[in-house]
């Protein structure tokens, strides 16, 4: 019984992160963040392709999406031509995923060690996060809930499509972050899920202090509170939304490089495990940290639980966890009158 | 009236098409296809883009109708224009009870839900025996209008396009009424709605309601178009593919579900036929492509294609100004002599520790104008709801009319006489004026949905209209009578929430800082205004902060502070109290 709870915590580790990380990107920017699936398999199928030595086609996409969004920002300047504002467009959107690509080629040949395999992967999606933002949401940051969330969609479908075409429809595994492995009574730990405690409780600690202590933080969370507000004050609110999204693709990347040595991910997989964050998210009202954290850590346990004793509805139970929360929350919650969309 | 003759031109083109020589008959199928998801996205235009509530289950609506008549027609043998009401009702009945459970859920939760039974009813309908499982339900007759089969593609494209028009006009019809305009005005929040007499709940169960007969409408024509049904097509997929249809021709335009349905379907057939020729057959090539070009039209017009192919035309429908000789019958009162209007006692309202309204106790009488002042956050705006019903009082009394309310409903508290304004101004901005005043007459109008849909309800709404009309024109604003609310300087909006409450045919007015925003002249204006409705037999209790304005018009001030009433007299008193100076300049004054 206790090895579920235990296989339940790994799980619920993971979704808690990519929890979070939607509670982020729907409080800055509003937008349903459902390619964060892609992030998750991106990262790990990055990853798994560098350790196996060869040359993840992420890399290639980071560098055209990046030529686009140079594009994007050329065109929106078109009136006001700055050369200093050009040469930094053109570093961060050019010059600086070229060089990531550069990097990538000359470490897929070799083995490099593993965490620099996994910095590179890091870098990549959050690139491809960042210049997401810049392209799909960005020009339609003044539109409703409902248009973004349509965008959203939109962006999953390309994403999930373009995975195929990186990394075939075969699975793939990467190498373990770490092989130890220690005996506590009736569980044993292996390096990897220690990691995944350590790396999640790590990142939940550094987002607290993100956001308590930086003026990005700050902005961030003016930016969640009232948009307009936080424009007349100074903050750029498109910069706020590059940076959730920054946040929410390492969140994404680190999560799949996480799991993807404990099971094996396909171009798809992601999606699957980016719902269960959204379940969790949604627990949690798409406003509270710590309780889509709590939240996260029951959906992997009850998930750890269900596939034990009734694998084939599986999905099915954990989605079924939302309907009374959702019943619960609409009739608690009073009638709050929504201005706007 | 709307103009009609566009319509028409469509329709006959649509007409013509299958009689151009050569026409490939794969391109009628296509048409077929647009007609079908057309249906649906209507539905999901007045459901999302006009009610507000986003579904992602329409297509399990879609599934009733179809496997309704399926099942009917095949198994018990009955003729598929008999079966077409069972269709419509089944997934009529079905939208009343899931809407009964899913439209209490509100924001985010509501899409969520959807899901959830979208889901639920997918599998529901893989598992049924009598529904044949996944293999689902072969055979089905073809529609026969005596000897005449459709079973072509091309016949039965007039059943699908004549269902099309019909539900369209339907739909612009029921929109284009009073229950189109309490349905519009669900978008932006139920409070204004409601303190006019809007039932919202039901408001939006009709809608419900509207979209999932659509939805079964085009069930039922695809199971005799298909002549199978299986569960495939009724998934979670699809709902969501009908929901990309409406936003991208216009979630707020009927005819942008109909042309959503012509891009999406294109779009797809376009890219799954010819993109593998170009590029060699490459992984799933089209999706990624569909995926990009979704959110490339997203960006080049947010408010859908429909919005974006309006704005290029020169041509804008200009609306027939109202016959404002036709008379409303005034709203029935109840009978009251003299006496007391509006009676506060000890009226209190605590939010957690919090004691917003402090046992406030006041009167209005007849023919008064009585003002309601104090430092912001003295629980003025608290106070007016408590009268309107938006928030219940903790304890203490009020009545209306020597009536005491007991947590009445806003929608009662209207029907009493009581109309009001709001400190943060609550119309439907892109409706007009017009149609935004209109909504005040609510319960003075009396034609349900039905009538609306077949335009029985043009007397009613002629004097909705006129009554309107002259609301707007006695305060002023008779110039900006068609144009969209949301276009009016913050001023004029707020006086365009008075001529809606006067709309209401009330007794007794409350303004929530109707002045501010004014110029000079124009509170003047409305000063003059106010005086002439209390002359004419209405009391005004107004909440307002310009002590010029206040001083000069009312009869009586009642000042709060902290929530506690500190004084209550004549403008002249009032301002020589010691009292209110020391809440307004400090101790020390």
């Amino acid at each position: 019984m206790l090895f579920l709870v235990q296989d339940g915590i790994t799980n619920g580790a993971i979704y808690a992160l990519l929890g979070l990380a939607l509670v982020l990107v729907f409080a800055v920017t509003r937008v349903i963040l459902i390619p964060q699936g892609e992030f998750v398999t991106y990262g790990a199928l990055t990853y798994a392709s560098l350790s196996a030595g060869q040359m993840p086609g992420t890399a290639k996409l980071a560098l055209v999406m990046g030529i686009a969004a140079f594009a994007f920002d050329l065109f929106a300047a078109r009136r006001l031509l700055r050369w200093q504002k050009l040469a930094r467009a053109f570093a961060v959107n050019v010059v600086l995923p070229g060089a990531v690509l550069a990097l990538t080629s000359w470490l897929a040949g070799r083995h490099s060690p593993v965490l620099v395999n996994v910095g590179a992967s890091l870098v990549i999606v959050a690139l491809i996060g960042v210049f997401l933002y810049r392209l799909a949401f960005q020009p339609l940051a003044h539109t409703s809930v409902l248009v973004l969330l349509i965008a959203s969609v939109g962006c999953h479908l390309a994403m999930q499509g373009l995975g195929l075409l990186f990394f075939g429809a075969e699975g793939q595994r990467g190498p373990a972050l770490a092989d130890a492995a220690a005996t506590l009574g009736p569980l044993r730990f292996t390096g990897q899920s220690i990691a995944v405690y350590g790396l999640t409780v790590a990142f939940i600690v550094a987002l607290w202090l993100f956001f308590g202590l930086t003026v990005y933080g700050k902005a961030l969370r003016a930016t969640a509170v009232n948009r307009l507000g936080a424009r007349l004050v100074g903050i750029r609110t498109s910069l706020s939304g590059q940076i959730a999204f920054l946040l929410a693709s390492v969140i994404g990347a680190l999560s799949g490089i996480l799991i993807v040595p404990i099971t094996t991910l396909y171009y798809d997989t992601g999606f699957l495990i980016g719902l269960k964050g959204f379940i969790a998210a949604i627990i949690g009202g798409l406003v509270s940290y710590p309780l889509t954290a709590m939240a996260a850590l029951l959906v992997g346990v009850v998930e750890a639980f269900s596939s034990f004793y009734a694998s084939n509805f599986k999905e099915v139970i954990v989605f079924t966890l939302l309907i009374p929360v959702l019943l619960l929350r609409s009739l608690a919650a009073p009638a709050v009158e929504e201005e706007g969309d | 009236m709307r103009e009609r003759w566009p319509v028409l031109v469509f329709a006959a083109l649509m007409a013509a098409i299958p009689f151009v020589p050569d026409v490939p008959p794969f391109w009628i199928v296509l048409l077929d296809n647009i007609g079908l998801s057309a249906l649906v996205a209507m539905g999901l235009v007045l459901l999302t883009g006009v009610g507000g509530l986003t579904s992602f289950g329409q297509a399990a609506f879609v599934g009733f109708g179809a496997y309704t008549t399926a099942v009917l027609t095949t198994a018990y043998g009955v003729s598929p224009w008999l079966a077409l009401p069972a269709s419509l009702a089944v997934s009529g009945i079905a939208a009343i009870l899931l809407g009964l459970v899913t439209v209490r859920l509100s924001g985010h939760y509501l899409p969520l839900g959807t899901i959830a039974w979208g889901l639920g009813l997918f599998y529901l309908f893989s598992k049924l025996e009598f529904l044949g499982r996944n293999d689902g339900i072969s055979a089905i007759p073809p529609l026969s209008i005596g000897a005449l089969k459709m079973l072509d593609p091309g016949t039965i494209y007039y059943a699908i396009w004549i269902a099309v028009f019909v539900s369209a006009l339907l739909t612009l019809n029921l929109l284009d009424s009073r229950t189109g305009r309490a349905i519009r005005a669900l978008r932006r929040g139920h409070i204004a709605a409601e303190a006019f007499g809007v039932q919202t709940p039901r408001a939006k169960l009709l809608v419900f309601i509207h979209a999932a007969v659509l939805a079964g409408l085009s069930g039922w024509l695809y199971a005799h178009f298909q002549r199978a049904v299986n569960p495939t097509p009724f998934g979670a997929q699809a709902g969501i593919e009908y929901l990309f249809i409406a936003v991208v021709g216009g979630a707020g335009y009927v005819w942008g579900g109909v042309l959503g349905a012509a891009i999406v379907v294109v779009l797809k057939e376009v890219l799954q036929s010819y993109l593998p020729l170009l590029l060699h057959g490459e992984g799933q090539l089209e999706i990624i492509v569909f995926g990009i070009l979704l959110v490339a039209l997203l960006q080049l017009a947010p408010t859908g294609v429909w919005a974006l192919v309006m704005s290029w035309l020169p041509v804008k429908a200009a609306r027939k100004r109202p016959d404002v000789s036709l008379k409303l019958s005034p709203r029935e009162r109840a009978p009251h002599e003299g006496g007391v209007l509006l009676q506060l006692e000890k009226a209190r309202k605590q939010f957690g520790g919090v004691v917003a309204v402090n046992d406030v106790s006041f009167a209005v009488r007849p023919r008064e104008i009585v003002a309601l002042i104090g430092p912001n956050g003295a629980g003025k705006s608290t106070t007016f709801n408590l009268i309107t019903g938006v928030l219940t009082a903790t304890s203490g009394s009020i009545s209306v009319l020597g009536k005491r309310l007991r947590n009445p409903p806003p929608q009662e508290v209207v029907k009493l006489g009581v109309a009001r304004t709001f400190q943060h101004v609550k119309l439907v901005p892109d409706m007009s004026v017009l149609e935004n005043v209109a909504i005040g007459a609510h319960l003075r109008g009396h034609a349900g949905p039905l009538a609306s849909m077949f335009r029985l309800d043009r007397t009613d709404e002629a004097k909705l209209f006129a009554e309107a009309a002259r609301q707007i024109e006695r305060v002023g604003l008779a110039e900006q009578i068609d144009q969209p609310a949301g276009s009016l300087s913050l001023g004029q909006q707020r006086i365009v929430e008075i001529a809606r409450a006067l709309c209401a045919d009330p007794l007794l007015l409350l303004l929530d800082e109707p002045a501010a925003g004014l110029r000079h002249m124009e509170k003047q204006r409305l000063a003059a205004l106010l005086r002439q409705l209390r002359d004419g037999g209405m009391s005004v209790l107004l909440v307002e902060h310009d002590m010029g304005f206040v001083m000069d018009l009312a009869d009586r001030v009642v000042v709060l502070d902290f929530g506690t009433k500190i004084a209550e007299g004549t403008p002249d008193a009032i301002k020589t109290n010691p009292e209110v100076i020391r809440a307004y300049l400090g101790a020390a004054a």
